[in-house]
């Protein structure tokens, strides 16, 4: 994305279509084109409406992935100007198998209130991938009907895949070493 | 011989009833939510468990049946047990690691697994693999499905009875191993697809093996649809059972041959075409019933047409390097080490720091023998992705169970699971 | 009880020796296929490396059944109780192979997710390494407990020692 010299950067005019018309209905979504991909950044409050609106306007009608991402030690964030960094990011690909098309959709989710609405109303394949997200990165997904962990035991605290969650790694020992690894 | 694909031409066996005897009941067809809580059992109907150790599970998985007598009522599937936490560990390996990790996710298909992750690390560094490496890659690919629908025609026959399918399967992924062990040093879990190209060339007599190879396997093949796809208890037990529509299949996510038995032709490889997809001939296998039979033709059929991708990869491979020269990537070769102080570092900061990928995020799927394997990948600038997610078909496709199941027997239920084919690493990861 | 409590004399012999030999020569593993070395361990099974000359064909898929159980694969925090469990239903004598790095030390996996080795569940016999170990190298190891069971050092060992023999010291309360 290239800005006039010293002007602050106008947002990015979508090469998209599909984008183009997310935009259009969405004005506080900003368009980013990652590596020829069409990416959306939208509101939080407007996530579920613009799935509902991808499937049911826009012919996407299957999700392919929910997944969210935690920011907390990024060198370099890569964030698009327009668009507000928060700790977390939710991510959704959208695939449109008649026009041949995919969409990637971010949110930001403050580490706050780690919480955003659930898709599963709109495309109930989102089900499995949404509580694998609470399971592993503690965001809750409003509206889904089975809001538990999934890959972790019941009684688990604590969310793994966030950064301050330690590998929990076990020192190495080797016959013959002084002291562990 | 191999018969001409014809979905409506096997034709269904009427479903014989004693008078007397209880009906099937009709399956409803209602809008699906996989998952929802679990009310305790209502009067005469029974809970059972089936699984996580049970050997038609396919692996670590734990189906949660409501059962009237022996009619399955509702069926929920609970994952978890092999979770390995390989997403946290991808974030502690370097780019140059990543796919030993990434390889042990969908273990009966390690080469997909490997290509997924190489090329979304590919897109956020825009690097270009030379052609005879994409070649490769493609045929490997392709080999890599060939063992997994084979490994799929033995666990299938043997859940469903066919204990013989067993050893037919795995003899001939046997050789098919053979020759990945050849080419890659490895029978699983290869490590070969890497960053940049591929780890090794290609050995000498690969052409003749890799030939004699594929005569088996399409001679074993023709073997299995001899002794499966006419034979009237075969049919009995999957025409008709774990129905699914298209529809459903859009709702819930699900890709692969499962989609395609439902009568959408819908293949990554013949609709968003990565590597060299575009330049071979082959055919996408669909089918329209969407049933258990339909799922076990589509895979025993795709068997063949890897082998022709694989044939024609043979005649038409490229010469050229196997792994890009940009040695910010890929090492060096190990003689360079002594002569060159430029190699020497290479290899040094390549093996400890590993190469660092520009700040960004990108979503790269390919077809795996389950569906659209995805890779998320987001960087930050550093040696060491923030979030390596790797979107398993298996763990979407196991949402497919619960409709399938509904309605039918438990017998049933073993049948429709083993043609879901899930394999439970890339489920849990 | 059983073989083991009959006192050790050259009368017993001839009989000690006929039981470990069938021991040796049935033993039935149970599937415990857990992830790629399960796939292996179906590979060790099948036609072209064959477990079946060694007596072992069956897999039995009940516990009760079974002898020897082939910990295949990575166990996860959520599967350890599972495999405790299954562990206990087994009758003795049974034993425990641990096939691959995952199951023997948690292999490449170091993490919050995956048991540091299956011996800090159920006591081991054999570790066999690999990841996954190929069919020659799972046999190498079922050879090597086939041995084992034919001296009858095992029994006589975990007959004799508080812990099963396999060096698992359980810490009670007041020690």
């Amino acid at each position: 994305m290239s800005d006039d010299a010293g002007a602050p950067a106008a947002p990015p005019v979508p090469s998209d279509e599909v984008a183009a018309a997310v935009l259009e209905r969405f004005p506080e979504a900003v368009f980013a084109d990652s590596h020829g991909q069409a990416v959306v950044y939208v509101a939080r409050s407007a996530w579920a409406e613009v799935a509902g609106f991808l499937r049911d306007e826009q012919g996407f009608s299957m999700c392919v992935d929910v997944t969210a991402v935690d920011h907390l030690l990024d060198g370099v964030r890569h964030s698009p100007s327009g668009v507000s960094p928060e700790r977390f990011e939710v991510v959704a690909n959208f695939l449109a198998p008649a026009r041949n098309r995919r969409i990637r959709a971010i949110c930001e989710v403050p580490e706050g209130e780690a919480s955003a609405s659930s898709l599963t109303p709109v495309y109930p394949g989102a089900n499995f991938a949404e509580r694998e997200v609470f399971d592993l990165l503690g965001i809750v997904f409003e509206g889904h009907p089975d809001m538990t962990r999934i890959l972790m035991p019941d009684e688990w605290e604590g969310h793994p895949l966030r950064k301050d969650y330690a590998p929990a790694r076990v020192p190495v020992t080797f016959k013959g070493d002084p002291a562990p690894r | 011989m191999i018969r001409d694909l014809d979905p409506a031409g096997v034709g269904r066996l009427e479903r014989q009833t004693d008078e007397g005897a209880q009906e099937l009941r009709a399956r409803s067809r209602e809008a699906v939510l996989p998952g929802g809580p679990w009310p305790e059992g209502l009067g005469d109907t029974m809970i059972v468990n089936m699984g996580p150790q049970h050997p038609s599970t396919h692996g670590v998985l734990r189906i949660m049946m409501e059962l009237d007598s022996e009619e399955v009522l509702r069926a929920k599937a609970v994952v978890g047990y092999l979770h390995t936490g390989m997403e946290k560990t991808a974030e502690e390996l370097s780019y140059v690691q990543g796919c030993t990790n990434v390889t042990r996710m969908d273990y009966a298909s390690p080469l997909s697994n490997e290509l997924v992750y190489s090329m979304a690390v590919e897109r956020l560094l825009d690097l270009e693999v030379p052609q005879r490496a994409v070649w490769i890659r493609m045929m490997m690919a392709e080999l890599n499905r060939m063992s997994s629908h084979l490994l799929f025609q033995a666990s299938n026959g043997m859940d469903l009875g066919a204990v013989s399918m067993m050893l037919y399967g795995w003899r001939e992924r046997e050789e098919v191993l053979r020759l990945l062990e050849m080419i890659t040093g490895l029978r699983m879990n290869h490590n070969y697809i890497r960053v940049g190209g591929v780890a090794a060339d290609l050995p000498d007599g690969w052409q003749e093996a890799t030939l004699a190879a594929m005569d088996l396997v399409e001679k074993g093949v023709a073997e299995y649809d001899a002794l499966l796809t006419e034979n009237p208890i075969w049919l009995e037990r999957t025409v008709g059972v774990g129905l699914i529509t298209v529809e459903e299949c859009l709702a819930l996510s699900i890709t692969g041959p499962v989609l395609r038995s439902t009568g959408f032709a819908w293949d990554l490889r013949k609709a968003q075409p990565y590597l060299a997809y575009d330049d071979v001939d082959f055919d996408v296998i669909y089918t329209e019933n969407g049933d258990v039979f339909d799922r076990y033709r589509i895979r025993l059929y795709e068997i063949l047409e890897s082998a022709k991708i694989v044939r024609q990869c043979v005649e038409r491979m490229p010469a050229g390097d196997y792994r890009t020269q940009d040695h910010k990537v890929t090492p060096p070769p190990r003689e360079r080490i002594n002569e060159s102080m430029e190699a020497l570092i290479h290899h040094f900061k390549l093996f400890t720091e590993g190469f660092r990928v520009p700040a960004g995020e990108t979503y790269v799927a390919v077809e795996s023998p389950r569906g659209e394997i995805g890779c998320q990948l987001f960087s930050d600038g550093s040696a060491r992705p923030v979030r390596m997610h790797i979107r398993g078909p298996s763990f979407y496709n196991l949402q497919a169970m619960g409709p399938m199941v509904r309605g039918g027997l438990v017998a049933d239920a073993v049948a429709i699971v083993s043609s879901i084919d899930p394999i439970m690493g890339e489920v849990d990861r | 009880m059983g073989l083991e409590s009959i006192p050790h004399n050259f009368l017993t012999g001839r009989l000690e020796d006929v039981v470990r030999w069938a021991r040796r020569n049935s033993v039935f593993p149970a599937t415990f296929g857990l992830a790629c070395c399960a796939i292996e361990m179906m590979a060790t099974g099948a036609a072209h490396y064959d477990l079946a000359r060694f007596g072992m064909e069956v897999f039995r898929a009940s516990p009760r059944q079974a002898d020897l159980m082939i910990v295949a694969g990575r166990v996860s925090q959520k599967m350890a109780p599972v495999l405790r469990q299954v562990y206990d239903q087994m009758v003795e004598p049974k034993w425990v192979i641990s096939m691959g790095v995952c199951a023997s030390s948690g292999g490449m996996f170091n993490n919050y997710a995956i048991v540091q080795g299956v011996d800090q569940i159920v006591p081991v016999d054999v570790y066999v390494p690999g990841c996954p170990p190929g069919p020659e190298t799972l046999l190498h190891g079922i050879i090597t407990l086939h041995e084992q069971i034919r001296t009858g050092d095992l029994m006589r060992r975990r007959a004799t020692s508080p812990s099963g023999g396999a060096g698992i010291h359980l810490e009670t309360a007041h020690s």
